[in-house]
This record gives C-alpha cells, sequence and structure tokens, in this order.
C-alpha cells in the first residue's frame, strides 16, 4: 500500500502544491488500493481511466497556477448521486444500466472544485438499509474485523460503500447521503468522521430521492479539518431546489482548530436510560463528556422528551414519501422493465417492480402505501407529521440551553453480516440516535470516540441548531482531538 | 326552472362542472419547458417533465400571479398561503407517478360569477375553489399496432381547475357558466380558452332528483371538449338517471365517458376502481405564500371584467344588451370592439360586429383573429354611413368586398365607383325618366295607391346601381308626384 494513500486531504494538497508528488500519482495511489481492497466491494461503478484522465489536467492546473481548491483529490461518490454519463444505479436492478445525461450539483460541485471521482461508492437499495446489505449489487465488507475473528462485518448502511471506501484508503473522502442516519451510523461502524449538513444546506438536484424532507448530502473523511474542506465546496444554494436554503455557506476550516472553552453542550441524560444501550457505548459517552468538559466545554442537561417516538414518526414518513417518489420507476421510460410480454399496463408495471425492487425497498414501499392510504392517513402520516413537529420543537428548547448535543451515533458497533436480517425492526433499531436530528433537519456528526473490547470504533454524535455548521466542526473536532492516541485505522491497513 | 319530464313528474337537473383551464403561460408550471401548441411530439419535455431521477419542481412565479387573477376576477378569497400536495397514481403518461396538485389548501377559493338563466334572470353560481396543478401528458393507442405512444409534451403544463359549486340547474346554465367563464379568463388573459385545442376542459357532474328532494347520487362526465357537447352530455346523462331511477332502478356513483359521435355517455370506471390517490403535501416544494402587497397589484391591474364592460356598453354606449354580451364574451372582440367604434356611433360599429361581421365568420368558419376586416376597416365603414356618403346598402357590398380582399372601404369605393349620388340634378334627370317610362303606376299612385311609392324608389335606385342618396330620392320623388 502506498504511503500516498494514508495522507490527509490538507496534507496531500499541500504536497502537491510543494511539488512533493503529483496529483497522477496520488489517483494512481488509490486506484491501485482500490483494486487491492477489491473484495470489500465498495464501488458499484469504477471510472479509473477517467480519473487518470482527470489527473493528467490536475497537474496541469497546478503546472499553470489554476490549480483549484480540491485539485486532484480522489473521491468517491455514493452511486445516488447521478453523474453524467456514469452510470448512476441506486443499488437497485431497477437502475442497473441507468446513465444520465445530467450532474447532480453536489457532484458537480465537488468535481468543480478540483476533486476527482475515481467511482461510484455501492450503497442500500434506494439508501433503504443500515447494513448495506439490501444493494443489488452485493454486500459491502467493512474493513475492520474484530479482534481474533474473521467474520465479515457490515460497514453500516445506506452509505455503506463510501465508507469502507474512505476507511480502506481507497478514496480520501466521499459523499454520502443521509435520510435517517445514513451518514453517521456507518462512520461510527468504520470509525470514520461524518456529516450530515442542515437540511437546506446542500441541494437535493440530481440526488435520487428516497424521503425527500429528510434527504441530505453529507460527506465521510478521516479527519474533521477534510470534511471541512469538503463541505465548503459542496454547500450551497441552488435555485434548482425548492427546499435549498437560501444562505450563504460558511467557512469552516478555522472552526476545526477553534478551542470550545465556554461552549455549553447539551446532554440528553434520561436516554441513558434506555434499553439496549451496551456498556461500551455508555462509557465512551461518559468518556466523551469529560474529556469536552476538560477542553473547557460547559456541560448541561437538557431534555429530549419525544425522541422516544422518533423511530415510529421516521418509519411512517420516510416510506410514506418514498412510496411515491418511488412510484416513477415503472418501466416506461428508462431503467429495467420485464421481458415479459402480452401484459396490460397494470400488470407490465406490477411485473417490472416486482423485479426490479428488492425486499427492503417493497416492503418500504408498501409501508408507505399503506399509511397514505385515505383510511389510515390521519392515524399515521398526520399523527407522525405532528410528532415530528414537537420533536423538532423539543431541540428548539434544548439549544436554548445548549450550543450542541452530544450523545452516542449508534446503540452498538459493527455487527456480522447476515445478523439482524431476520425482523427488520431490529434492523431498524440502529438508528435510534440518529433518527430524531434527521426528523429536525438538523446538522449533525459522528466522531470515531472510542473502540470497544473487540476492538471495533464507536463513534459520538453531535448535534447543534440549524446552520450552526460551523459549531458542529468546531465540537467534533475538539473531540477529535481528545482521541488522537486511538488508532482508528483497521488492522491490517 | 328547466326540468326533465319523466314518466312520474318532474324531475331537476343539478350539476357541477370542474373546468380545466390550461394557464397562457411560455414555460410550465414547474419546469422551463416551453408550451407551445402543436410542437412534435416529446420535444417539448424538461428532464422533471420526463420524471427522470433526482429531479425537482420549481415553481413558476407567472403561474402563480395568473391563478392569483383569475381568482380575482371571480371574486374569489386568495389563500396567503396554499400548498402543493401528489396525487398518487400511475399511468403511463404521468412520468412522476404522481400529479402535483393543490388539495388541501388550493390558491384560491369561494368565489361567484353571474350566469342568465334560461328564462333570462340573473343568477349567482358559486365557485368552490381554483387549484394550481400539473397536466398530464398524451397517450395515444392508435399509432402503432403493439404499443401505445406517449407524448409528453402536454406533461407539466399549468392548469387551473375550477370546480363549482353544484348550483347549475339546466344544460344550457351549464353552456352560460362556461361561456362567462371563459371569458373572464379571456379578459385577464390567464387562459386563452380554446377548447378545441383543450386549453379549456370540462367535467360535468351531474345528478338528478324531484323537487324538492334531497340530492341524487351523482355521475362525473369526464373530458368534454365543446359547449355544444357539454350541454349535449349533460342532456343525455339526466335522462339517463330519470329513466334509469323510474324504471326502479338505482344510479351507481362513478365515472363516464362522453361519446360525442353517438351523442351518449358510458362507463368508464365505478367506484370501487376508484384510485386512491394517497393525497399529501410535495415535501420538494414550499408552502405558496403570497402577500397582501401582490394581491392588491394584480387586482388593481385586472382590466375591466366582462361584467363591468357589458353594463358599461348597454348604459353609457347605448348597445342592446344581446350585443353587449356577444362582443363582450370575448376580450379580442372587446378590444376589437373598442377600437372600431372609435368617433363613430358604438351602437352602429356593434351592429355591424354582431351581425355582419359575425354572421360571415361563422358562415366561413374562421376566427375574428383570421379575418381579413380589421377594426380600422368597420370604423371607416361606419363612418362612411354616418356621412352619408354610402348607403346601408352600399355598405353592404363594400363589407362582402373587404372580407375578401381586405381592402379599406375608401380604396373599394374608389375602384369600384360606389360612392352615394348626392347631386340634386342627376338624381331630378333619374326620377324624370322613371316618371315618364311608368304614365300608368303614376296614374295609380296618384289616385290613392300610396304603396306604390316604394315601386318609385326601387326603380330610381336599380337606375343608379343602388348609388342613390335614399333620403334625397324620397324628398325629390315626393315633389315630383
Amino acid at each position: 500500500m502506498s504511503s500516498l494513500v494514508k495522507l490527509s486531504i490538507e496534507t496531500a494538497l499541500r504536497a502537491i502544491r510543494n511539488k512533493e508528488f503529483k496529483a497522477t500519482e496520488l489517483v494512481e495511489a488509490h486506484i491501485a488500493q482500490a483494486q487491492n481492497t477489491k473484495h470489500l466491494n465498495a464501488y458499484i461503478t469504477e471510472i479509473f481511466d477517467v480519473a487518470l484522465e482527470k489527473a493528467k489536467i490536475a497537474d496541469e492546473n497546478y503546472q499553470s497556477g489554476k490549480a483549484r481548491k480540491l485539485e486532484g483529490i480522489p473521491v468517491g461518490i455514493k452511486d445516488l448521486f447521478c453523474t453524467n454519463g456514469v452510470r448512476t444505479t441506486a443499488g437497485s436492478k431497477m437502475l442497473a444500466n441507468f446513465v444520465p445525461g445530467y450532474e447532480s450539483t453536489v457532484s458537480a460541485n465537488l468535481q468543480n472544485a478540483g476533486a476527482i471521482m475515481i467511482g461510484k461508492t455501492n450503497m442500500d437499495e434506494f439508501a433503504m438499509g443500515s447494513s448495506n446489505t439490501t444493494s443489488y449489487f452485493g454486500n459491502v465488507i467493512n474493513p475492520w474485523k474484530e479482534v481474533g475473528s474473521n467474520d465479515d462485518l457490515v460497514p453500516g448502511g445506506s452509505s455503506g460503500g463510501s465508507a469502507a471506501a474512505v476507511s480502506s484508503f481507497s478514496a480520501m473522502g466521499a459523499l454520502g447521503s443521509d435520510t435517517g442516519g445514513s451518514i453517521r451510523q456507518p462512520a461510527s461502524f468504520t470509525g470514520l468522521f461524518g456529516v450530515k449538513p442542515t437540511y437546506g444546506r446542500c441541494s437535493r438536484w440530481g440526488m435520487i430521492a428516497f424521503a425527500s424532507s429528510l434527504d441530505q448530502a453529507g460527506v465521510f473523511t478521516r479527519n474533521v479539518a477534510d470534511s471541512a474542506l469538503l463541505l465548503e465546496a459542496v454547500m450551497g444554494f441552488d435555485e434548482k431546489d425548492s427546499t435549498s436554503a437560501k444562505k450563504e455557506a460558511p467557512e469552516l476550516l478555522s472552526a476545526c482548530s477553534k478551542s470550545i472553552k465556554g461552549i455549553k453542550i447539551g446532554i440528553p441524560y434520561e436516554l441513558m436510560k434506555m434499553e439496549g444501550i451496551s456498556q461500551e457505548i455508555m462509557s465512551m459517552w461518559q468518556n466523551s463528556i469529560s474529556m469536552l468538559k476538560s477542553q473547557g466545554a460547559e456541560i448541561v442537561e437538557i431534555e429530549l422528551p419525544h425522541s422516544k417516538y422518533a423511530l415510529a414518526v421516521y418509519y411512517v414518513i420516510a416510506p410514506a414519501e418514498a412510496s411515491s417518489n418511488l412510484a416513477r420507476y415503472d418501466g416506461v421510460r428508462y431503467g429495467h422493465r420485464t421481458e415479459k410480454t402480452g401484459l396490460s399496463l397494470d400488470e407490465m408495471y406490477a411485473q417490472t417492480r416486482t423485479e426490479g425492487f428488492g425486499e427492503e425497498v417493497k416492503r418500504r414501499i408498501m409501508l408507505g402505501t399503506y399509511v397514505l392510504s385515505s383510511s389510515h392517513m390521519d392515524a399515521y402520516y398526520l399523527q407522525a407529521q405532528k410528532v415530528r413537529k414537537l420533536i423538532a420543537d423539543d431541540f428548539k428548547v434544548a439549544f436554548q440551553k445548549a450550543q450542541a448535543i452530544l450523545l452516542p451515533s449508534t446503540p452498538s458497533s459493527a455487527f456480522r453480516i447476515g445478523e439482524k436480517q431476520e425482523n427488520p425492526l431490529t434492523m431498524y433499531l440502529n438508528d435510534i440516535f440518529t433518527i430524531p436530528s434527521s426528523l429536525a433537519g438538523l446538522p449533525c456528526s459522528s466522531v470515531p470516540a472510542a473502540l470497544t473490547n473487540n476492538g471495533l470504533p464507536l463513534g459520538m454524535q453531535i448535534i447543534t441548531p440549524a446552520f450552526d455548521e460551523y459549531n458542529l466542526l468546531r465540537v467534533s473536532s475538539a473531540l477529535e482531538r481528545c482521541v488522537l492516541d486511538i488508532n482508528f485505522k483497521p488492522r491490517g491497513f | 326552472m328547466n326540468y326533465i319530464l319523466g314518466n312520474t313528474g318532474k324531475w331537476e337537473y343539478v350539476i357541477g362542472l370542474e373546468i380545466h383551464a390550461q394557464v397562457t403561460s411560455k414555460s410550465k408550471l414547474f419546469s422551463g419547458a416551453s408550451t407551445e401548441f402543436g410542437a412534435s411530439p416529446n420535444s417539448q419535455v424538461d428532464l422533471l417533465d420526463a420524471g427522470m431521477p433526482g429531479m425537482l419542481p420549481v415553481l413558476n412565479r407567472y403561474c402563480v400571479e395568473q391563478a392569483i387573477k383569475s381568482g380575482l376576477s371571480v371574486n374569489a378569497r386568495i389563500n396567503k398561503m396554499s400548498v402543493f400536495d401528489r396525487k398518487n397514481y400511475f399511468y403511463a403518461d404521468l412520468p412522476q407517478g404522481y400529479q402535483i396538485s393543490q388539495f388541501y389548501i388550493p390558491i384560491a377559493q369561494d368565489g361567484y360569477v353571474f350566469i342568465n338563466t334560461d328564462d333570462g334572470v340573473e343568477k349567482k353560481i358559486r365557485i368552490n375553489r381554483i387549484h394550481l396543478e400539473q397536466d398530464a401528458g398524451k397517450s395515444m393507442h392508435d399509432q402503432s399496432p403493439n404499443f401505445s405512444l406517449i407524448d409528453l409534451n402536454r406533461s407539466g403544463i399549468a392548469l387551473m381547475e375550477i370546480v363549482s359549486e353544484p348550483d347549475i340547474s339546466s344544460p344550457l346554465e351549464a353552456a352560460e357558466y362556461i361561456k362567462k367563464l371563459r371569458s373572464i379568463l379571456r379578459c385577464v388573459g390567464s387562459c386563452d380558452g380554446n377548447m378545441d385545442q383543450g386549453s379549456l376542459r370540462c367535467d360535468a357532474n351531474v345528478s338528478v332528483r324531484k323537487p324538492g328532494e334531497a340530492l341524487g347520487t351523482r355521475c362525473e362526465i369526464k373530458n368534454v371538449n365543446s359547449v355544444k357537447n357539454v350541454v349535449k352530455a349533460i342532456e343525455y346523462e339526466a335522462l339517463r338517471q330519470v329513466e334509469m331511477l323510474e324504471n326502479g332502478g338505482k344510479i351507481d356513483q362513478e365515472t363516464r365517458l362522453f361519446d360525442a359521435d353517438t351523442g351518449t355517455t358510458r362507463t368508464m370506471r365505478s367506484k370501487e376502481d376508484a384510485n386512491d390517490y394517497r393525497y399529501f403535501p410535495d415535501p420538494d416544494l414550499l408552502p405558496v405564500h403570497v402577500d397582501d402587497e401582490l394581491i392588491t397589484k394584480l387586482g388593481e391591474d385586472l382590466p375591466e371584467l366582462p361584467d363591468a364592460k357589458i353594463s358599461r356598453y348597454v348604459s353609457d354606449l347605448g348597445l342592446s344588451q344581446y350585443d353587449a354580451e356577444v362582443i363582450v364574451a370575448d376580450a379580442y372582440t372587446a378590444a376589437y370592439f373598442e377600437e372600431a367604434s372609435k368617433g363613430v356611433s358604438p351602437k352602429l360599429v356593434a351592429n355591424w360586429i354582431s351581425s355582419e361581421l359575425f354572421g360571415r365568420l361563422n358562415k366561413n368558419d374562421i376566427e375574428l383573429a383570421e379575418c381579413k376586416i380589421t377594426p380600422v376597416m368597420i370604423n371607416q365603414l361606419v363612418m362612411l354611413i354616418e356621412e352619408g356618403t354610402i348607403s346601408g346598402k352600399i355598405a353592404k357590398t363594400i363589407f362582402e368586398e373587404m372580407f375578401e380582399s381586405g381592402k379599406l372601404p375608401d380604396e373599394i369605393i374608389k375602384e369600384k365607383n360606389l360612392s352615394q349620388i348626392d347631386d340634386k340634378s342627376l338624381l331630378e334627370k333619374v326620377i324624370d325618366e322613371v316618371i315618364a317610362a311608368n304614365p300608368d303606376s303614376v296614374e295609380q299612385y296618384r289616385s290613392g295607391k300610396d304603396k306604390l311609392f316604394g315601386f318609385f324608389v326601387g326603380q330610381v335606385m336599380k337606375n343608379t346601381g343602388g348609388k342613390a342618396n335614399p333620403g334625397l330620392v324620397n324628398d325629390l320623388l315626393k315633389e315630383k308626384l
């Protein structure tokens, strides 16, 4: 493994600028690493040739002094973002051969800043899943292994490919998307920093929709400052997305070296009493509290009384929106269409969708269709919207006391592939900590903060008020500084 | 009141109309694609209109303003906040798998218009709501033996759905209501109202009941595409329902299709097969907020509305109610009339437009806008009549010539030597000749047969090729006889 792949984005950019090596060498090193880690199945589509072409242009740009902010940095892009001329599948058979003629705003922003896409990363089908086991293109394997075990673990989901790529050093950073935890949970499972900005910060234009009121793009990197660099490039108002926030995206890099002295950190102590949280998670949480305190933060108690309903609310609202968003995959204009002939229009739809969608997607479409049906709308969808508002209000009250909230990202560490498959509810419980802030549209991150006794990474989640990505990264960096002595590289890398 | 006479007595019509009016806008409701009519299939389709993955709608503000103008012009309340919802159903020409519409909170509510009933009485028809929505594409089933083809040019075009209360009590009232609404929309410019191009479409909800009884079960008749067919469809459907009920049957709530060829309606889908549309607010769009300032401004900028215009034409300009209504029915005609009547008698101009001009247009089956006769020509024609330069009869000849050639009246007069003969001595000479040539008639007239006077006038006109000034001829004849 080339030592170049171990660099941080910040260091690599400086080194190329200082002519220590070329962008081409950096990209080649990552391509080689992607080839060496192919068994992880992190990528659905590799575009190494295009990446190398772009690397040459990057070197020319450095030569001519026209280098952009992220010139030559190899990245992975979750296969949920439409990429012009590059197959975009959303991890589904339905779109297995779909090649968009347009580029999503977020992936365009990243590449316009000079980043080089080396592949489209694997994901749960249509971003529905917490283990990356629902992909039509197969499981992704977590580069981490438990001490003394060779069992394959899940990387988390739905952005499992992005997380696996960055943690196995085949990309320096990756785009992901987070609807109910799809960045934070895999970040936690792979020892990465993952961040989901405020809903509305990143344009959703060109990002294949799962649940429109929750979907938000974000990034994975191996440290907080690298995420600051990527976020500065991808965030921003887009007139093509009506829910995009008309706000200037903030500078973020300086947040990563700013002290948190005097910052008030809120802890929802009542959540600590929740059943099913492992002792390891609890001690990480308590350690993180003390570490931030030692950095000068003030710890305050906050309450999120409606958070216990968040999972239920989420599994009404997200499937409801998904059932409608996925209606367009009907075999009429693009994507999979059944080869059976002699069918009526309705039969063609049923057959195409039966063949094209996987089990989890079908389950959620059924669920969503049910909760929106005229006889159940009031009991489920409308009720869920009311509770969603209460959950968001809890955060508003909490943020009158605190500037950031600290809680775990996940209730457990990465589990074995095939585990939690029997009962979908067990799988849904993975998102218990991440969903409340998603429902409230708040910026949040997962910072690697501890290793389990079995040597697997665990992440702490930080949540700040809407559009306060600055303090999000500021507190994240502070926590990162406290755990510098922990090695968050998977063994063997 | 117009009743249906059944075997068991009188039945009342209860009719409500849903009008889909295409908003006059260059681009679609949520995309930048063109809305021009008649383009080749699938040539005006944005990524959004084709339901491509990851595409998002962006509201066309202009369409919102047109809907607000329309709402104000039918006395509706404009909702300061309205919401776009998704109406979910599967069909091949609905690329997103849902139509973006306004179900829960429409842009405008609680309006009304006045129409004239069959008895000529003014009647208020309440409008429940106006909401904005996307049109679907078009399925074509007759282009290929193996496939249905889809044209998405229409997909995403802005429609205003204007829903009346069931206040309409006869097929003719329904026709009056559509015409009134169309004239208002044309006047404010929010819809061109062309039913033959599909920019105004009508669904009719029809039920019947015995006078004084509760509302009957209604059937919805879909997509009736001319005023004439709305009348026919309602007449047929109401009669069908009466016959069914009188024969002991019951009406099933259902959606029916009108067949223009046979003049009948037939079942399209029953209530059991009706879709559950699963309406919910579209999470891709923010609620639409309109402030008082915009509503006030759009209200102030509204042109004079048809009702106000009709009463002004009748009371200030002296037009007949009929002429005023005919002219005001269409904003283009009204503007035409105003220009043609500059400096001349509006009443006379109105007569020419409503009888001669419209008669001629109907005969040739063309629109006013396609006609060669301009307002300036009508204006000049009427002026020449008022000045006495031409007689009414000559004017008709000139009118025909204008219609054919598009030439100005004075040009035609010059070319054809048509101006009126006012020369007293010349007319006296002709009269003398007529008297000399008809001694018997002169004798009879002088012995008291007054009716023969017309005969002499006719002879003089004949001998002058119709150009003699009729007033002068009268005077001179009386003198000489």
